[in-house]
């Protein structure tokens, strides 16, 4: 890749404007990556909404801010999506007896496209965005030479503080280290007197609550419409691949990996198929490493999928 | 009757439906019913493929609509390319003298020069069916929601491709795709060719329900099924799970595509709107709310919804009654509409009924 780009005579400059618009993307990535590996590992489940909680937070937020000062509306936004989450548990996953994978996949396809269809209706097709979290959208910040928005130093500094308040809550809190627990072995946890099934809805609610954030962080960069969930989605899909399933700290490099990618596409790439990409990256993993990059082959062979 | 033949009665008995639909409709002066229906049908050739493979091998594919696409695009993109500035060239020549391209007029009177349609469905076909077997060797390795997801992919990289290409008219489709000759009928949408292009519809589906049964009645169809039970068990048996694995998933790639080439021809254009990630859902659902396992269920559900669909019914909200319905199957009614729990019920009774006539039967014979 440097050397097409040396080719075009890009300065540093521009090569560095490339890096930030690609970890800013893929730092979004890597958020719904972990939301999906928050719900993988308390119930085996790949929740093909993920993407959905990044566009509905973004839409609830927006509305909210109407009459609501930012930082309430963004509090609002992510409340609601994780009722939404919990909703999406307790009337579609938590009654349903040993069901199976096949059954799940359509089911939460099936989440996705009602949530998609109901944004269309509540709200309509309009692109929409949020306000800048400081300044506006012309305000710029020089750094090394590249001007960048306020807002991508706040989608990354918001992404980094999920990751690490992830990491802490599961490491320290007691709710963290039963949702561990139950991923560990939930029979096992059961045992110990941990109520598995609330964790469940909790894991929903946790992956709900980040991906909201997300949405309201990243909609004033990207703006938000009704249909761009399943887009997100896929991608954030192919990052939980790339890091291996479950595995989240490895996600945010496979997300700033992909990202990366993605943003120095554009120098070789027409615009027009510049999703086709990250596709191209998932449909190649899951061929020739399904176990992921950093991830145990001999492990993710035994996984039920 | 002979009970190779008795498989045939169901066929005709759609058949005899048909022509009975085709008279009352025509006979009532709603005759626009019908172009609804034939693409009704048309759709549902990718219903039945798709029941195949996900009924029978038990294998999930998000991406039918991609297969359609390509069969689709690559008829339309050859029937009307105009081959005008290389006429004088040799390869053209050979060409015209075997019959492959064809002269036409445009809306303009230009003359157009083009690869004849039988020719772009041969190579449609091919086409289809060899990406269905370079895309189908490792998809088919795969299983659950990394099956779910790969498939997934496929589809939504041939929108992006289609939405990117400016050959392939990228947001706006290919227009003007010419009819398509068949036996001194023409698949077209022409409003006189109206009731002969519903029959052409229907054999084709016909044919194809019938070559699917037969598929599934014999040792093919025996395999699939063992498949799905267990793959472990099927292997242990000496099946070569992942060949009829891999047959099934370009079959029904190739249903897609027949229906996606027709489909073209008929309506005269193809776009995006046939590619997206929704398009393969809804086959997935149609296929869920028929049963899964059974051809006649899906065929009937691909008719009754997508008729619903194609004359507005759901109104803005079609996506969302697709949705609903395929949650509604999957949350309560996992093994198909047709098959809901009163009617297994109903099913155990009568085989119960039966088993009691036959001992009272055996008992009475005794007693004689």
């Amino acid at each position: 890749m440097p050397t097409s780009l040396a080719t075009r005579d890009v300065s540093f400059e521009q090569f560095f404007q490339y890096f930030l618009s690609g970890i800013t993307s893929g730092s979004m990535y890597a958020i719904i990556a972990i939301g999906f590996n928050i719900i993988y590992n308390t119930t085996g489940i790949i929740n093909f909404a993920q993407g959905e909680f990044l566009i509905l937070g973004g839409m609830i937020g927006i509305s909210l801010s109407s009459f609501l000062p930012l930082p309430l509306a963004i509090a609002g936004a992510v409340i609601v999506t994780m009722g939404v989450g919990a909703l999406i548990d307790f009337l579609f996953i938590s009654w349903l007896k040993g069901p199976s994978v096949l059954r799940l996949v359509i089911i939460t396809i099936g989440v996705s496209i009602l949530i998609r269809e109901s944004m269309l209706h509540i709200w309509d097709e309009k692109v929409r965005t949020l306000q800048h979290f400081t300044g506006t959208e012309i305000s710029s910040l020089k750094i090394l030479g590249a001007y960048i928005s306020p807002q991508v130093l706040w989608v990354l500094g918001i992404s980094a503080v999920i990751v690490v308040a992830l990491n802490l809550f599961f490491r320290l809190t007691l709710v963290g280290r039963a949702m561990r627990a139950c991923s560990d072995n939930r029979t096992a946890a059961r045992l110990c007197g941990i109520r598995a099934r609330r964790m469940v809805t909790f894991s929903f609610m946790l992956s709900a609550a980040i991906g909201a954030l997300a949405g309201c962080a990243i909609s004033p960069l990207t703006q938000t419409q009704y249909n761009m969930g399943a887009p997100m989605a896929i991608k954030g899909f192919t990052v939980a691949i790339l890091g291996g399933l479950g595995n989240s700290t490895a996600a945010v490099i496979a997300g700033l990996a992909l990202g990366l990618l993605e943003a120095f596409s554009i120098a070789v790439l027409p615009l027009a198929y510049i999703d086709a990409v990250s596709i191209a990256v998932l449909l190649v993993i899951l061929f020739f490493r399904p176990s992921g990059l950093f991830g145990n082959r001999e492990a993710s062979a035994l996984k039920e999928f | 009757m002979h009970p190779r033949l008795r498989k045939y009665i169901p066929i005709l008995a759609v058949l005899l439906l048909v022509v009975v639909i085709q008279l009352i409709i025509s006979a009532t002066g709603a005759n626009y019913y019908l172009t609804q229906l034939t693409m009704s049908a048309y759709y549902s050739l990718v219903v039945v493929g798709l029941c195949l493979l996900m009924g029978y091998a038990g294998q999930i594919s998000l991406g039918h609509a991609g297969f359609f696409a390509i069969g689709g695009y690559t008829s339309a993109v050859l029937t009307t390319v105009n081959l005008m500035p290389y006429a004088d060239s040799s390869a053209v020549e050979v060409l015209e003298r075997l019959g492959m391209v064809l002269e036409r007029q445009d809306l303009y009177g230009n003359t157009l020069l083009s690869f004849s349609p039988w020719l772009a469905c041969i190579a449609a076909l091919l086409i289809t069916a060899a990406i269905a077997l370079i895309i189908g060797v490792p998809v088919i390795r795969l299983r659950g929601h990394y099956l779910a997801m790969a498939t997934l992919g496929f589809g939504l990289i041939i929108y992006r491709i289609v939405l990117g290409t400016g050959f392939l008219g990228e947001a706006d489709g290919i227009t003007g795709v010419p009819g398509f000759p068949l036996f001194g009928l023409e698949v077209s949408g022409a409003l006189s060719k109206r009731i002969s292009n519903y029959y052409i519809a229907w054999v084709l589906v016909l044919l194809g329900m019938l070559l699917a049964m037969n598929l599934i009645q014999s040792r093919v169809g025996r395999a699939l099924r063992s498949i799905h039970g267990s793959e472990t068990a099927a292997q242990a048996m000496g099946i070569d799970t992942a060949r009829y694995k891999l047959g099934t998933f370009v079959l029904s790639a190739v249903y897609a595509a027949v229906g996606g080439i027709f489909l073209t021809h008929y309506n005269g254009s193809i776009g995006p709107s046939e590619v997206t990630t929704m398009k393969s859902v809804r086959y997935v659902a149609i296929v869920a709310v028929g049963g899964m396992d059974n051809l006649w269920g899906a065929l009937l559900m691909s008719i009754l919804l997508n008729f619903l669909s194609l004359r507005g019914y759901f109104g803005s909200y079609d996506d969302a009654v697709f949705a609903a319905i395929l949650l509604v199957i999957m949350l309560f009614f996992p093994d198909g509409l047709l098959r809901a729990p009163g009617l297994r019920n109903l099913a155990v009774l009568r085989e119960k009924a039966a088993a009691a006539l036959r001992s009272s039967r055996s008992r009475g014979a005794e007693d004689g």
